[in-house]
């Protein structure tokens, strides 16, 4: 007979490496279900690519940034909105997940229980670096660089993925409160739509009427863009008098994620305890 | 009687119940199956069958009662009691967008097997269930039945002494069904404790040492499948009639040669009765013409589950499925 896998009975230190041994078995098992259908692929690939490329060329020349030109502008936007808005492949995926009873299979084995959200959110994150990939070649094509060292580079990317991560387990929430993967789409839609919008993704906050400026200025993903932006030496096309998380972005935007991770880690293990125990 | 049979109790339960809302569809569940033994879980549909299971293996918690297995608490030391159980649900839960093969080694990962160990395993039990062939499709291209043995292969992974099946035959052909039943026969002689589900009393008798009827959330009767047939009698003779003021002459002209009293069905123009051994269908047609009943079809068939419904709860099951 097969030895027993009995969690309870092992030190701390195995019972962690069997916790993270479950969370890259469901994570392999997520990328796989990309290999066997990449179209789930388009929305970290074709459509990052066309995004920068619509707004680079329509958008690029009726607005004008101060500071520099418009593309190096719009890649700092377009790379956090496009992470951003990944999370609806997360949500999507749980939710679909859950409606089906591989969910009882997994809940009855004798693993960790949080592998199945961890699985997700590291596949998602193996996707999305794929996407900051994309972005940054399309970038790269209509006139995009850093211009602040690879060190600053570099931790702008990590600041962007940081953010994206928390973001997904906000995701993983969502798939999780909704009872069907379509509504999960179409939250995700109303949520992320305008949150991405109603910042400086795509144009300076200075231009905001009064009201809708200061919404935009206190929203979380306008300190991670201007942080981005910062961080890779773009114009941030800050007005002159920003709003307090515009003034101190990165660690506004660093302070963001660590919330969002600090409050929806917690709730989405708990949604899953309960979800599944009816 | 096999040799493993020991008085530990794999599975027990006291006094278990599961409601939603103000409706109990569990109550008052008492279940004590010794290690190495099979009990079966008889019922139709809705009776409380899968809400028990799904308790047991602590994918459910109940609102009342307890239940040990593997001698650990369901409520409280569910991680224990998962490291030693295998679970077929009703529902196959198999992954439809990976290969057979890549199912049983992620559940093979995930009991920690080892990943050359659960690769061997999954090639073992592939062909155990006849899907070598199959093995390196995705299981979305699989027939009904090939799912539902790729689940059952899943639920063998570990090999766990403790194993939950949820009408595991339905959706078999009789042969893969066969196959089965003889897989399980040979488990539960190496030592394994099983406790089945289903709607069949024929797979109940085949398999179960001892068997709990489950009827609208409470087991209503309980016993081995010797004892529970010898209440629920043997076989049934049923006379179809062509006009209903004949049921009663009909019911009147069997009730000598029934063991229990007729049943008769105006809707079906049928009357029903357990007979004993001895009776033959001569016989049976001797007394009708006796009493000047014509019939429109007279015959003979082995008790039913339909036919232990009716002498264990006094109702026919399609009645209780009518009345939910």
């Amino acid at each position: 007979m097969t030895a027993i896998a009995d969690p309870t009975t092992v030190s701390t230190a195995t019972r962690l490496r069997w916790a993270v041994g479950d969370c890259l078995a469901l994570t392999k098992r997520n990328l796989t279900h990309v290999r066997h259908v990449p179209e789930k692929l388009i929305d970290v690939t074709l459509q990052p690519l066309m995004f920068v490329l619509l707004f680079a060329y329509v958008f690029g020349g009726a607005i004008s940034v101060s500071g520099g030109s418009y593309h190096e502008y719009l890649m700092g936007g377009i790379i956090v909105q496009t992470l951003t808005f990944a999370i609806m492949g997360t949500a999507v995926g749980l939710a679909d997940d859950m409606g089906k009873g591989v969910v009882d299979r997994f809940r009855s084995l004798p693993m960790a229980r949080s592998a199945v959200l961890a699985g997700r959110t590291l596949a998602d994150m193996i996707a999305n670096v794929l996407a900051l990939g994309v972005l940054v070649a399309a970038g790269l094509i209509v006139g995009w660089g850093v211009h602040d060292g690879v060190g600053s580079a570099i931790a702008g990317f990590a600041l962007v993925l940081l953010f994206s991560y928390a973001m997904t387990w906000a995701g993983v929430l969502l798939g999780l409160l909704v009872r069907a993967p379509d509504a999960a789409q179409g939250f995700v839609f109303v949520v992320i739509f305008p949150l991405t919008f109603l910042a400086n993704t795509f144009v300076s906050t200075q231009d905001l009427p009064s009201g809708l400026r200061e919404v935009a200025e206190w929203n979380p993903i306008s300190a991670v863009v201007a942080a981005v932006r910062d961080l890779f030496g773009n114009p941030t096309g800050l007005p002159a008098d920003p709003a307090w998380p515009l003034q101190h972005a990165i660690p506004v935007a660093i302070a963001w994620s660590v919330a969002i991770l600090a409050v929806c880690v917690p709730l989405a293990l708990r949604r899953y305890r309960l979800a599944t125990a009816r | 009687m096999n040799v493993h049979r020991t008085n530990l109790p794999a599975i027990s339960a006291t006094r278990l119940g599961k409601r939603y809302g103000d409706r109990w569809v569990l109550r008052d569940v008492d279940l004590d199956v010794p290690a190495g033994t099979v009990l079966g879980l008889l019922g139709p549909n809705g009776a409380g069958k899968t809400t028990t299971v799904r308790i047991l293996t602590t994918l459910l918690r109940p609102d009342e009662g307890t239940a040990r297995v593997a001698g650990f608490d369901v409520a409280t030391e569910d991680a224990r009691v998962r490291a030693r159980i295998g679970l077929a649900g009703q529902a196959a839960t198999v992954d439809e967008l990976l290969s057979g093969r890549a199912n049983l080694e992620l559940v093979g990962r995930l009991y920690k097997l080892g990943s050359r160990a659960a690769r061997a395993r999954a090639d073992e039990l592939l062909e155990r269930f006849s899907l070598a062939d199959a093995a390196d499709r995705l299981a979305r291209t699989y027939s009904g039945g090939m799912r539902r043995r790729l689940d059952l292969a899943a639920s063998l992974v570990a090999a766990a002494p403790v194993l939950f099946l949820d009408e595991p035959t339905t959706g078999l052909d009789p042969r893969s069904r066969n196959e089965l039943w003889n897989t399980l026969r040979e488990l539960v002689d190496g030592g394994t404790t099983l406790l089945l589900t289903t709607q069949y009393l024929e797979e109940a008798d085949r398999l179960a040492d001892r068997i709990a009827v489950i009827d609208a959330g409470r087991v209503i009767a309980r016993g081995t499948p010797a004892e529970l047939k010898a209440r629920v009698g043997g076989e049934r003779v049923v006379v179809t009639l062509r006009s209903e003021d004949q049921l009663a002459a009909a019911a009147g002209a069997l009730a000598p040669l029934a063991a229990e009293p007729p049943h008769a069905d105006a809707g079906a123009l049928e009357v029903t009765a357990p007979v004993s051994n001895g009776t033959t269908l001569l016989g049976v047609v001797r007394a009708l013409d006796d009493a000047n009943v014509a019939a429109a079809d007279v015959g003979l068939r082995s008790a039913t589950l339909d036919d232990a419904f009716l002498t264990l709860t006094g109702h026919a099951t399609h009645d209780l499925e009518e009345a939910a």
